[in-house]
């Protein structure tokens, strides 16, 4: 084990090139009571609770795919491994992560390249998220570095382990505030032969997402249902539908489903691929927000008939611009950063249907004032807290950064 | 003498047996406090049946507030708790202890509402797996994770289990389908984790709680994702000369980029019995046999089969048959789903639990074959190909001495083996007490020791079915 030089951790970035380092660096700064925020790519680096860290932890000393075994669909990579070097590894064997992780430069116009502890630490999924599962559903093993300084290890390279307590569930979406990754398995997925997507163009956002639980309910596998209200997307509203599988799968479900929603207007198929999945990414990306960047951005996550309505609440008093995916269940929604943001009025909109909301952008001088992320019931936050100090007892990862406290 | 050691009983609370049950018997109605030795012998084991005890007593709420009321009690108190489903536990998961209160939740069975929009179910956690499905099936849905116990074992167990089935390859198992549960801490605090939407916001405690086997709460309500049924579902059946041809066959259709919604694989032992059984005209004459199923139309079936026919056919399969119809269908699945029945028909059994990398199968199953061997013991294996979840049946007689404590050393050298080739101790079964003591081999006291320490977060006098899961020296309690 390489041990620091006093030095080292005084510097204003850490860069381990190993695991052992990483866990020699974080062992010295706990010891130092040093503060530590953690930083892949950076992509993402603009979201939350902004960190008073003394150092920064970067993981690109940790790079490379470890494993790769596509007749068992998992891969691992080092935590420092840019996504794109996964995503394009998997692609040269037709496979790919099966919850479509967005581009958060777009939105959060950063830079850098999204790493895989990133990736994992957010647990940002994309469209395909209602019928293949999220991040840290795909996530079936992890090492991380505690706060003591210690490799801890859960989960394995297999998809079926009850093995002990799912630490891999609680590292998916702490923002790193329970330690650094160093290295991530993720379960993968074929991509499909074909995919298909079929538009309807006007409705308005009720029955929009009304059509989009049609085609949820129906046994053809929707692999992305969003509804983009007029003036985003297009001219017209788009409620859009995307069915993915062998040709004649595809073809047949395009036709049944067609079919079936007759009654919202007649469905288009959009013939030119290349569109259809633009389209999508756009989606993924939430590239009709991205401007005026001075805008703050929510991500709200509700059950999905609840999201025109918790929408046209804010609408009613703010100037809100903002569209559906997950059937509707997933909003984002973008208005003028100005006073709390309409956080309380999306969260009183959103008490009588359950779900959560996270401000996804914001200048830091009102992310540092608000809550960023989902205040938690009482109970829910001291088991939150406990659980820091079991994983972090100097509280020396991403102190504050989604909530106060842990 | 059966081999895996129980805590000492606190004789303490033993001796305290009939406050405490005078204590519960003032927070529940009368018949929902068991106190005779005679009802007590039904919860004394679960399906790991080699192993019981008795418990203090047993208690069957029926509401979260009744859960709570009890677990307040016995926290003031200092009694052990042991959360109870249906009791189909195979690892011991549901074994209490001499110094313990079961609180089992089977009364607390109702559908609480269902959501068909939204996709979604609330149950009270008593319920079964089986009647959920039930429940919704009357508008073609479905509740996805399917245990082959699910007329009996409750989504409470499955929670607690992360339980799975022969269709989780696709569907995945019980964390891939639950969106939020109602928990009632040991202090008798009741909390909501997750809701009827995804993702909930801070930490993922439903994932925590997903497979934490009944130590950190006890689950009395759960919110479930339901799914619609497929417009129809048919099995292939496909036999080898070898474990390593169909080995090799499963690898090449997943890399065709199908994913069936069943992949189930069994060696030749496996197959006599099951097919001596239920007759489902299995081949006898073959070292492994496929069971691969795909979902969807009537056409989309048809060219799935063909593209899996074709694929299997380039590793001269001895047998190949597509099912032609229903009851075809339901004779290849009976075979399959009564093959624990059917062995517990010639013999007594350990069903184990590993995982394994796919590609270590031929290399597993030879092993394994050794393995038992070297105790004098027989072994059927029974495979979720997809997943790499192996469940090896070592064969044994209850009836000679040793022999059961032979089958328990080749079952634990089985899964130590699984743990070496890369994969783990158990896949859907849990750790229980069974696999316990062998928790050393897939972690190290580092790994425990955090495990321990965020258990520690829900249940700091460690009350909740202490028993399970970590080995019972070297805990790191605060
Ligand atoms: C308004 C704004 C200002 C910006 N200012 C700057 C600037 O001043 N300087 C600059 O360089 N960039 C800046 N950026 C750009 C951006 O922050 C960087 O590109 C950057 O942080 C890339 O990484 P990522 O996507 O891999 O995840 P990150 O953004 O690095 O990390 C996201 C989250 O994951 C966690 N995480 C990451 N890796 C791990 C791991 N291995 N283990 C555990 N947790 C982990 C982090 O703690 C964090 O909570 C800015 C962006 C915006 C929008
Ligand atoms: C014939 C047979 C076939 C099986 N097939 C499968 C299979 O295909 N797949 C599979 O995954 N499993 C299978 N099992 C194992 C078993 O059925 C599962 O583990 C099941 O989930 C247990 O549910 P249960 O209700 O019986 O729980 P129990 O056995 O009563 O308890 C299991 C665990 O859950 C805890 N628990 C129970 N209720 C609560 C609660 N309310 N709150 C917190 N914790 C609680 C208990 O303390 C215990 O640790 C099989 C078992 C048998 C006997």
């Amino acid at each position: 084990m390489t041990l620091p030089k006093s030095a080292t951790i005084s510097e204003p970035v850490l860069t381990p090139e190993s695991e052992e380092e990483a866990a020699a660096l974080v062992a010295a700064c706990a010891a130092a009571s040093r503060p530590l925020a953690i930083r892949g790519g950076g992509t993402k680096a603009a979201v939350g609770r902004p960190v008073n860290a003394e150092a920064t932890l970067s993981t690109r000393g940790l790079t490379g795919i470890t494993l790769y075994e596509p007749a068992e669909l998992v891969i691992a990579a080092r935590a420092g491994t840019p996504l794109a070097e996964v995503e394009r590894t998997l692609a040269e064997r037709g496979q790919m992560l099966p919850f479509e992780p967005a581009d958060a430069r777009v939105l959060l116009g950063s830079e850098g390249e999204a790493t895989v502890g990133g990736l994992a630490a957010t647990n940002l999924s994309g469209p395909r998220r209602i019928m293949a599962g999220a991040c840290r559903d795909a996530m079936i093993g992890v090492r991380f570095v505690n706060g003591r300084g210690e490799v801890v290890k859960s989960g394995g390279r297999v998809m079926k382990n009850v093995t002990g307590l799912d630490l891999v569930k609680l590292a998916a979406g702490a923002w790193g505030t329970l330690g650094l990754l160093t290295e991530v398995t993720f379960k993968v997925q074929p991509k499909a032969e074909r995919s298909a997507t079929l538009v309807i163009e006007g409705l308005d956002d009720v029955r929009g997402v009304e059509a989009l639980n049609a085609a949820l309910c129906s046994p053809f596998e929707i692999t992305g249902a969003a509804h983009l209200p007029a003036g985003l997307g297009g001219e017209r509203a788009l409620t859009l539908l995307r069915i993915e599988g062998f040709s004649p799968s595809a073809d047949y479900r395009v036709g049944e489903l067609r079919h079936l929603l007759a009654p919202y207007g007649p469905a288009e198929r959009i013939v030119d691929a290349g569109e259809a999945r633009r389209l999508w990414q756009d989606v993924r990306d939430v590239r009709f927000l991205a401007e005026p960047q001075a805008h703050a951005v929510w991500r709200i996550s509700t059950v999905p008939t609840a999201g025109p309505r918790v929408a046209a609440a804010i609408a009613a008093h703010a100037d809100a611009r903002f569209f559906y995916d997950w059937g509707g269940g997933l909003v984002w929604l973008a208005v003028p950063a100005e006073g709390d943001c309409c956080a309380e009025a999306i969260r009183k909109a959103l008490a009588p249907h359950g779900g959560h909301t996270t401000l996804w952008r914001a200048p830091a001088d009102i992310r540092a004032a608000l809550q960023p992320f989902q205040p938690l019931a009482a109970p829910l936050m001291r088991l939150s807290e406990g659980i820091k100090r079991a994983v972090d007892p100097a509280g020396i990862f991403e102190p504050g950064r989604m909530y106060a406290g842990i | 003498m059966t081999t895996i050691a129980f805590p000492e009983p606190d004789s303490a609370v033993l001796g305290r047996r009939e406050a405490i049950i005078a204590g519960l018997a003032r927070l529940l109605p009368a018949d929902a406090v068991i106190t005779s030795e005679d009802e007590r012998r039904a919860f004394e084991t679960d399906a790991l049946t080699a192993y019981r005890r008795m418990p203090l007593a047993v208690v069957l709420p029926s509401t979260t507030e009744e859960v709570a009321a009890v677990l307040r009690f016995c926290h003031a108190e200092g009694v052990r708790v042991v959360p109870r489903g249906a009791g189909t536990s195979l690892s011991g998961g549901a074994i209490p202890q001499e110094d313990a209160v079961v609180l089992g939740v089977a009364k607390m069975n109702r559908v609480l509402d269902i959501d068909f929009v939204n996709r979604t179910a609330r149950v009270q956690a008593g319920i079964t797996n089986l009647a959920i499905s039930q429940a919704v099936a009357h508008e073609g849905f479905f509740y996805a994770p399917d245990p082959s116990s699910q007329l009996a074992c409750t989504i409470a167990g499955n929670i607690a289990m992360n339980s799975g089935g022969a269709h989780c390859l696709k569907y995945g198992v019980t964390t891939n389908n639950l969106l939020g549960v109602t928990m009632v801490l040991l202090d008798g605090t009741v909390v909501e984790i997750g809701g009827a939407h995804l993702d909930a916001p801070g930490y993922d405690l439903l994932g925590l709680v997903c497979g934490s086997e009944g130590q950190l709460g006890v689950i009395t309500e759960a919110t479930v994702r339901i799914l619609r049924q497929a417009e129809g579902a048919r099995p292939a059946l496909m036999g080898f000369d070898s474990v390593e041809t169909a080995g090799a066959c499963v690898a090449a259709i997943i890399g065709a980029g199908i994913i069936p919604v069943a992949l189930e694989f069994m060696d030749r032992p496996a197959i006599k019995v099951c097919e001596a059984f239920a007759h489902a005209g299995y081949p006898l004459d073959v070292e492994a046999l496929l069971i691969v199923e795909v979902e969807g139309s009537e056409a989309e079936i048809e060219d799935a089969l063909k593209r899996i026919v074709a694929i299997a056919e380039r590793f001269s399969p001895k047998a190949l048959r597509v099912s032609r119809s229903e009851a075809e269908s339901a004779a290849i699945w009976k075979g399959r789903k009564s093959a624990f029945g059917a062995m517990g028909r010639i013999a007594d059994y350990l069903c184990m639990d590993g995982t394994i990398p796919t590609g270590q199968l031929p290399y597993v199953l030879k092993r394994i074959s050794e393995i038992c061997n070297g105790y004098g013991l027989g072994v059927a294996n029974i495979f979720h190909a997809g997943d790499g979840n192996l469940h090896p049946l070592v064969l044994y007689d209850i009836n000679k001495p040793g022999e059961l404590e032979k089958a328990e050393a080749a079952g634990a050298d089985i899964l130590k083996l699984c743990v070496e080739v890369g994969g783990c101790l158990t896949g859907e079964h849990g750790v229980g007490i069974e696999k316990r003591d062998l928790m050393r081999h897939q972690y190290s006291d580092i790994d425990l020791a955090q495990q321990m320490r965020i258990r520690g977060v829900f249940d700091p006098a460690w009350l909740l079915n202490p028993a399970k899961v970590f080995p019972l020296d070297g805990r790191v309690v605060q």
